[in-house]
């Protein structure tokens, strides 16, 4: 197991260099920030000046070296547009992503999976096929166009929630959490919905597939004839038969929320990375999408690591050995 | 993008809207207004763009200040006057006080102005805007004087640029000694409370302001300015009533705005100046051809002819009307109309297409010719839209054109390049001699001339009057320069103007707003009627 995580964290190592490149050699194609963001009175000399001050001038593989070279002291860099360090720009809007992604992916865990297993062990009732048209919504109804009813449905008609941003946040360890006000719940409601919905559909289906397979298999047959309760049967025989497929979708699905939450995170000004990355790109601030880019990578791995490991204990035939890499 | 799609959705759910009740509102002192643009920094000198100076004016003045019109007026200075060619002499404002009490002195204006000289690493420094000040003199705390290498009358325009910090607060602060508030200590007229980047920032009313509209202090004692880059986001929170007035409203949804019965809007034309620049120094610019794409013998945009041609080719009253459903003014000058160096006489070409046809039969090109027209797809108002209007109407008389858009991060750096023959680009300036500096005046980069003429044109006639103006201080005397090297140069049809942008601010029914040509929204310029 160790060696395992070992070999994993060395590759991911390598995935990183690689992607700090792409990204380099990306941006140095498009341009620099100094075109996008000098003032119109500047002569042909105060430009160049910028882009020297700013070590774009220098050929892009020494470019890269320097970066490098700072990346293994720990330094990604200071943000051209911000001013500060940019890897403290994303950590301090991680909070909020995290929040939001945590509050959709739990919305999503904590109803798809009841909702699908009602669906699968009755897909005939009315309940199961009425769970299964909504989730047809769910999938094909784009996200923006969702976020926007829910704004006008339940902050401009109703005056119920409020539009957009984030509420008013406390400390907690040294992070500045919004959900444990009742005011930042509110402002988290809508936006966690949003970002739930997807997720929300598909666990539903892969919960219903997966309850309506299990219940023809021999195992589940046998538990009956054993005279197990139904409950028995569902919750454990069912239920940690099919949770494999479920736990990788959610993995999976976890890292792009908080990758790409950027749709809702626009429509409901939620000051996440996702708006980060957007407004950075546009001014082709190298060291923050850089960095971001870093820090997803990371989180990616890590959350592929975790998903492995809970197969692990889900399932007892799966083993973590060197060999699988 | 999702996003712009989702403009477009949010603009038809308005009118469902239009029933709603609005909210009461917050306690008559609280304003909570909605940015359209992120502040990346409240360190007035780190990058000059226009989402990080509308916050600094909050909290900082400036020597010289704007009015809403565009023009100078006095600010941390009362008066200036050049006393011999190269020095200009500024009056400070007495009494005036820092947030932290101290008072404002000469002192505080020479540490500021060479904290904006030095400070490096910055995509938009405000360097430029002290390079021509060769020495500073202290004559008394109240008293000071600049002397430049050779006569320059652009000074009081620079020093509008050039925030006020305080010399203790800001002695060896950083950025993030600005964004904490530690070192964030100004003059103006609200003190900052909190900087919550990309999200809001709170403000609190400077008691001790000197600055007062008829006598009074600004109308709130909190500001929250709120940062809703997304049109939707803003739009909804203002008609939530989360918000109480919101910026830069999209042109599809003003109408709407303007019908609810409980918002209303205020407008102004903008400083912003659309116009086309056409490539007039190379024989066989790119993405120019015949109309089978053959190489062109000659450069068409070389002959005046055509370039009138184009410019009589355009609808301006359609673009006005139909692409930017009424929010725009049609163009005839660079500048747009309260501005100094405006030319009331210069109007808009008219739209001719006969006589389009003809002088590009003149000209030699009765089939006409095959060009593209590149535009951002982000940057103005329906910048889009307008390219795709321009080509249709320049396809009427025989231009066959190409439309290619894109982000602006991307069209400026290849314009830079002179990868573009045709191009669409917008300018706001508060004087109609230096936007002919930057676009029009002969490339020089010693002198600092034409940085943005993309096209080359040049007129050694124009920029001598340029540079006499420049060395002019007597405002008057100045203006009529500017205004005879504007009329001299938009005779040559250097480029094809198209449309001055307006500004919009939406607000409720009980506020009522200053509208500014340079597009700030300040709080203080808000009022309840």
């Amino acid at each position: 197991m160790t060696i395992f995580i070992i070999r994993r964290l060395l590759q991911s190592v390598l995935v990183l260099c690689f992607m700090s490149l792409l990204v380099f050699v990306g941006v140095y194609a498009i341009g620099n920030p100094v075109d996008i963001l000098i003032n119109p009175q500047a002569d042909q000399a105060d430009i160049e000046r910028a882009i020297a001050a700013l070590g774009l001038d220098k050929p892009l593989a020494e470019q890269y070296l320097i970066f490098l070279k700072q990346a293994l002291a720990g330094d990604l860099g200071k943000s051209f547009a911000y001013n500060i360090p940019a890897i403290q720009l994303i950590l301090e809007r991680m909070p909020a992503t995290l929040e939001l992604a945590l509050a959709a992916t739990g919305m999503a865990v904590l109803l798809g999976i009841p909702l699908g297993l009602w669906a699968g062990l009755a897909p005939d009732s009315w309940a199961g096929k009425l769970i299964m048209t909504g989730s047809i919504l769910g999938f094909s109804l784009p996200t923006f166009w969702v976020g926007l009813m829910l704004i006008m449905l339940f902050a401009v008609e109703l005056g119920w929630l409020p539009s957009s941003g984030r509420g008013p946040t406390t400390e907690l360890l040294g992070v500045a959490l919004s959900f444990l006000s009742w005011e930042g719940i509110r402002h988290l409601i809508l936006p966690a919905t949003n970002l739930a919905l997807f997720k929300l559909s598909l666990i539903i289906r892969l919960t219903r597939a997966g309850t309506r397979e299990a219940l023809l298999q021999d195992y589940v047959k046998f538990a009956r004839a054993k005279g197990l309760s139904n409950a028995r049967v569902v919750g454990v025989h069912v239920l940690k038969n099919i949770m494999i497929p479920i736990v990788t979708v959610i993995g999976l699905e976890f890292g792009s929320v908080i990758a790409f939450a950027i749709v809702t995170e626009s429509i409901f000004a939620w000051p996440g990375m996702g708006k980060l990355i957007i407004d950075s790109i546009n001014v082709l601030d190298r060291p923050v999408i850089v960095a971001y880019l870093l820090v997803i990578v990371s989180l990616f791995i890590l959350i592929n690591l975790a998903v492995d490991i809970v197969y692990s204990l889900l399932d007892p035939r799966v083993r973590i050995s060197e060999a699988k890499g | 993008m999702v996003v712009q799609q989702a403009r477009l959705a949010v603009a038809s759910l308005i009118c469902a809207a239009l029933s709603l009740t609005g909210t009461p509102s917050a306690a008559a002192a609280e304003l909570r207004i909605g940015l359209g643009a992120d502040v990346t920094s409240l360190d007035p000198h780190f990058l000059n763009v226009a989402p990080n100076n509308n916050a600094a004016w909050h909290v900082f003045d400036a020597l010289v200040h704007v009015d809403a019109n565009a023009r100078l007026a006095p600010g941390l200075a009362v008066s200036w006057r050049a006393i011999d060619p190269i020095t200009w002499e500024f009056k400070l404002r007495k009494g005036v006080k820092f947030h932290d009490g101290s008072d404002f002195t000469a002192e505080d204006v020479v540490f500021s102005l060479e904290r904006a000289a030095t400070l490096a690493a910055s995509p938009g420094p405000f360097a430029s805007f002290v390079k021509p000040i060769t020495a500073k003199e202290i004559i008394d705390p109240w008293t000071i004087r600049f002397k430049t290498a050779a006569p320059y009358a652009m000074l009081p325009y620079d020093l509008d640029s050039i925030f006020i910090v305080s010399k203790k607060a800001a002695a060896g602060a950083t950025t993030e000694n600005f964004n904490s508030g530690k070192a964030a200590v100004g003059t103006g007229p609200y003190k900052l409370v909190r900087f919550a980047r990309g999200e809001r920032i709170e403000l609190a009313r400077n008691d001790a302001y000197w600055g007062r509209q008829n006598g009074k202090l600004a109308a709130w004692d909190k500001v929250t300015l709120r940062i809703l880059p997304a049109d939707t986001a803003r739009i909804a929170a203002l008609l939530a009533g989360d918000l109480d007035a919101i910026e830069n409203i999209p042109t599809a949804d003003l109408t709407r705005l303007n019908t609810n019965a409980h918002l209303r809007l205020e407008q102004k034309v903008s400083w912003r100046t659309l116009f086309l620049h056409m490539d007039q120094y190379r024989e066989h610019p790119p993405h120019l051809s015949d109309k089978s794409g053959r190489p062109l013998a000659k450069n068409p945009f070389k002959d005046a002819r055509v370039r009138l041609a184009l410019s009589k080719a355009i609808n301006r009253r359609a673009i006005v009307e139909r692409v930017m459903e009424g929010y725009a003014i049609a163009a005839g000058n660079l500048v747009s109309p309260p501005v100094f160096g405006h030319v009331d006489a210069l109007k808009p070409e008219t739209y001719d297409p006969a006589a389009a046809k003809k002088l590009l039969a003149e000209a030699g090109f009765p089939d006409g010719f095959a060009l593209t027209l590149y535009a951002p797809n982000d940057r103005y108002v329906n910048d889009e839209q307008v390219a795709q209007a321009l080509a249709q109407m320049l396809a009427r008389v025989g231009i066959q054109t190409r439309v290619e858009t894109m982000p602006a991060s991307v069209y400026f750096a290849k314009a830079r390049a002179g990868e573009f023959a045709f191009a669409l680009l917008g300018w706001g300036s508060f004087s109609g001699d230096l936007a002919l500096r930057a676009l029009l005046a002969t490339p020089n980069a010693d002198k600092g001339y034409g940085a943005w003429n993309w096209g080359r044109y040049s007129n050694p006639k124009v920029d001598a009057l340029l540079e006499q103006g420049f060395a002019t201080p007597d405002e008057a005397k100045r203006e009529a320069l500017a205004r005879a090297a504007a009329s001299l140069a938009l005779k040559d049809v250097p480029v094809i103007l198209l449309h001055h942008q307006l500004a919009s601010w939406a607000m409720k029914k009980s506020i009522a707003y200053i509208p500014r040509t340079d597009e700030y929204t300040f709080a203080h310029d808000f009022r309840p009627k």
